[in-house]
């Protein structure tokens, strides 16, 4: 189609008011503050410093969004996605994901970069925990930051629509409860540092007899154990059963969460090609197959002693951890959230949707009904989906969408201008209802 | 077989479509205007950056060669309907057993001085989106003439990008030739909420060129000169037939077709936005110009053509559209004017920006019609009630079948239900509501 002018030479109009830059000069003190304290390598008034970084970020954040959204009408509020550079894999675009994949690079491997941003954070590691920071403190911190200052950003945006407003809280509650000041406390109590809300095979060490030998004489820990199993075996069907995978993915999960907060300036990038899909379906269940057989290799080579598997599980174990634990749902996960879209990890990595994918498609109420002859096929729906599905290939057909990578966002009903998709569970017909195939001439 | 289909709308490749799906033949379509099929009605969202010109799209590029679908880019003179032939502009001739016309419609003009100016144009096809991104560079203002649908989708594109536009509406009130007057006041508010500069009463008398030959103002009726560089004319469209006038095939305002979307040429058929019924239903136009209609007719013709001839058709009337923020949707027979046989129930929020008015007739209570304004309905539970004239009291007390907006979202078919019951001094209540389970049971017991 001839159409290179309009995606190209597009003006791209974004209007920033004046309280808005302002806003951006507020934040980016508060960053400066950060870069400096790293640099330099030590700070100065830690508690001041880390107080007027954070809050300064936070207030300038807020200030934007608040001119950005309540200042005009409530609605959708996409206009120009795919002109401004940062959300349409322009120069910012491609500077932020370097940027943010260099950072997980040194989290991973060279913390010892780090050293100068750490100390920022020791004052609020100590208050927590009781104890010094490190990277990772460092790091959940900056991601509970992330999800709870972008997820303010998102009820804002989606400030008319309930199952949005509701849904974003969550995530934002169980982030800072579940995987920021819990853990922490449970630290001070001298405890194991327990996330409760990820499970083996995502927290791919919770199955492993190193994590159980770990909780040894700690009967919190020893619970979480078997807690964990209990959620994989028969927590994870009964839930998904009823609600579909989103009470996990979309509602509950961390990775979830950054990436319906941070990530959703960037859903629109994920790839809706049939071949995608294909590539989807293969790597999420081959992650699935090798974090299983792992698990199984390294219990096996516990009830040998260590005497035959020690050779394989332990090269297994670590190959997993390099290129999926770290390499996978990190680096790639989240750096590169503007090239790929936000959901990358969520479609293509994680074994836990793999998981609750196999069981939304095959026993669930969940689905999404199209409604009616009312689709005139816009794609407003394929384009928002952060999971790559093209809803649209369904919705102009009126067939419910059973997909096992849906994580139950809602996006695609809340963008559609023709109120046709609609998030929903019953147990009539939907065998029937879920056998269609996309993309065939039908 | 050779199929051929002039025009790779909706309604021409549905058929196309379709014909696959049922059978060998081989199947031609022709366009001028883009290589591949699009969502016409998805324009707007491509001008405001919510997607990409691919992504209105519905089918990816290899779709067509795997079904077989042969797409030619030509622009098509004449139609020699004696030897079956199309001649194109480069004086090749494509042949056919089977001719379908899905030409679809052009944007209406009403002779006004300045008409033909460069940047004044309207909105229908991919090279209009293009003029339109080409004049928006540093545009200051644009005029759009005409409140409808089209007109109103003009209106919000430019004003995406923060370009300030009049809409200069002939009538009293936004659409009301098709809206209530309480519907089509809420869209008055609204546009004058995102600071539209709405002007009702208001005509087009001419647009005046700067010395470059493109326009530079509009003159209203009144004489008030509005200073801008587009003039979106928006006001209503007509088959685009013009190269099929005054040849052997009939016409009329567009191409006239009988229930079977038949010409008077043999192996003629014409379907969509350019296709003129002789005999419409009752309560239906000869011309219904939207993107359900070309799609049904599309699907219709194909059974036709592979040996199950089938009339067109179009089912309980229903359409949707989307005024900026505020969703809308219509099923069965809802007129601005409220005809004397009629009564109705309207709750507005108090937001003023989502209403639900439903129809029914006075003196059997069957229902009528369904007018939501920001409030979504489901299609099928609509269709059944109105198919069926079920009476108002049962469907006020079902009212919750028919509720489609996503979880949470507050629920006001009681409101409806306790609007009743003060005019008529009746005790319902609902029985009824929101959810699919009980939704399929409804709809399984046909």
């Amino acid at each position: 189609m001839k159409n290179a002018s309009i995606s190209i030479s597009n003006p791209a109009p974004t209007m920033t008011t004046g309280r808005q830059k302002i806003a951006v000069a507020v934040s980016g003190i508060g960053i400066l503050l950060v870069l400096v304290v790293w640099a330099a390598g030590k700070s100065i008034a830690p508690v001041p410093t880390f107080l007027a970084a954070l809050g300064l970020v936070a207030a300038g954040i807020a200030l934007f969004v608040r001119e950005e959204y309540l200042t005009r009408p409530e609605g959708i509020k996409n206009n120009g996605a795919w002109f401004r550079s940062l959300t349409a894999r322009g120069v910012w675009g491609w500077l932020t994901g370097v940027v943010i994949t260099g950072f997980y690079v040194c989290l991973y491997w060279f913390p010892q970069y780090l050293t100068g941003l750490i100390q920022l954070f020791d004052p609020l590691s100590q208050a927590l925990r009781g104890t010094a920071a490190n990277q990772w403190f460092v790091y959940g911190t900056l991601y509970t930051a992330a999800v709870a200052l972008m997820g303010i950003k998102f009820i804002y945006k989606y400030r008319h629509n309930p199952y949005q407003r509701i849904r974003t809280i969550s995530v934002m509650f169980f982030q800072l409860g579940f995987a920021f000041l819990i853990p922490g406390l449970l630290m001070r109590l001298q405890q194991p540092e327990i996330y409760f809300t990820y499970f083996w095979p995502l927290s791919y060490y919770q199955g492993t007899p190193m994590a159980h030998a770990g909780y040894a004489g700690s009967s919190l820990g020893t619970f979480f154990f078997f807690f964990g199993l209990a959620m994989f075996f028969v927590g994870t069907p009964i839930l998904t059963y009823f609600f579909g995978k989103r009470w996990y993915c979309s509602w509950v999960c961390g990775c979830g969460g950054l990436a319906e907060t941070a990530g959703d300036p960037f859903r629109h990038l994920s790839d809706k090609s049939l071949n995608a899909w294909k590539i989807e379906r293969w790597m999420i269940h081959a992650v699935l197959i090798f974090v299983v057989l792992m698990t199984i290799l390294l219990w096996a080579n516990v009830a040998t002693d260590r005497t035959i598997l020690q050779g394989i599980s332990e090269p297994f174990y670590k190959t997993y951890s390099f290129l999926i634990g770290s390499a996978f749902s990190g680096v790639v996960g989240v750096g590169f959230y503007p090239i790929l879209g936000s959901r990358v990890w969520c479609r293509f990595g994680c074994p836990m949707a793999a998981w609750l994918g196999i069981w939304q498609r095959a026993k669930s109420k969940f689905r999404i009904t199209t409604n009616g002859g009312q689709c005139i096929s816009c794609g407003n729906c394929s384009t928002s989906c952060e999971m790559g599905i093209d809803v649209r290939a369904y919705a102009q057909k009126g067939q419910d969408i059973v997909r096992a990578s849906c994580v139950g966002c809602g996006i695609c009903s809340a963008v559609c201008p023709r109120g046709v998709l609609r998030l929903e569970g019953a147990v009539e017909d939907i065998d029937l209802r879920a056998m269609v195939s996309r993309n065939q001439n039908d | 077989m050779k199929i051929v289909i002039l025009g790779n709308g909706i309604s021409g490749i549905s058929a196309a479509r379709h014909i696959r799906k049922l059978s060998d033949h081989h199947i031609t379509v022709i366009s001028d205007e883009t290589d591949f099929f699009y969502s016409r009605t998805a324009l707007m969202y491509v001008f405001m950056g919510h997607m990409r010109p691919r992504d209105v799209q519905p089918y990816e590029d290899w779709f067509w060669e795997k079904n077989r679908i042969e797409l030619v880019r030509a622009s098509i003179q004449s139609i020699d309907f004696a030897a079956k032939k199309l001649h194109n502009s480069d004086g090749d001739a494509i042949e056919y057993d089977k001719l379908l016309l899905a030409t679809g419609s052009q944007s209406n003009k009403f002779g006004w001085p300045g008409q033909d100016l460069d940047g004044v144009r309207g909105l229908y096809h991919w090279q209009d989106l293009e003029e339109m991104e080409r004049h928006s560079h540093g545009l200051r203002r644009a005029v759009i003439v005409g409140g409808g649908l089209i007109g109103i989708e003009m209106a919000e594109m430019f004003h995406s990008r923060h370009i300030p536009v009049t809409l200069l509406v002939r009538e009293k009130s936004f659409w009301d030739i098709v809206l209530p007057a309480e519907e089509s006041q809420m869209i008055n508010r609204h546009l004058r909420e995102h600071g539209i500069d709405l002007r009702l009463e208001t005509e087009l008398k001419e647009i005046l060129p700067d010395e470059n030959g493109k326009c530079r103002a509009v003159v209203t009726k009144t004489g008030e000169e509005i200073t801008c560089g587009f003039v979106g004319l928006t006001v209503g469209v007509s088959p685009n037939i013009g190269f099929l006038k005054n040849t052997a095939l009939e016409t009329n305002r567009g191409i006239l077709v009988n229930e079977f979307l038949e010409t008077n040429q043999p192996d003629v058929f014409a379907l969509g936005d350019c296709a003129e019924l002789r005999q419409p239903r009752p309560g239906r136009r000869p011309i219904e110009a939207i993107w359900y209609t070309g799609r049904m007719m599309g699907k219709t013709v194909a059974q036709t053509i592979c040996g199950k001839k089938t009339a067109y058709d179009p089912g309980i009337w229903f359409n949707s559209a989307k005024f900026l923020d505020i969703e809308y949707q219509i099923y069965g027979d809802v007129r601005a004017q409220l005809p004397e046989n009629q009564s109705t129930i309207y709750w507005e929020h108090t937001s003023g920006k989502k209403s639900i008015r439903l129809i029914f007739d006075k003196n059997t209570g069957a229902i009528a019609g369904f007018n939501l304004m920001g409030v979504r309905y489901r299609h099928e539970v609509c269709e059944k009630w109105l198919h069926d004239g079920t009476h108002i009291e049962t469907v006020l007390q079902n009212l919750g079948l028919a509720n489609f907006d996503p979880e949470f979202f507050e629920q006001y078919e009681a409101e409806l239900v306790g609007i009743y019951n003060r005019d008529t001094g009746k005790n319902l209540s609902l029985k009824q509501k929101r959810g699919l389970p009980a939704v399929l049971r409804f709809l399984q017991n046909a």
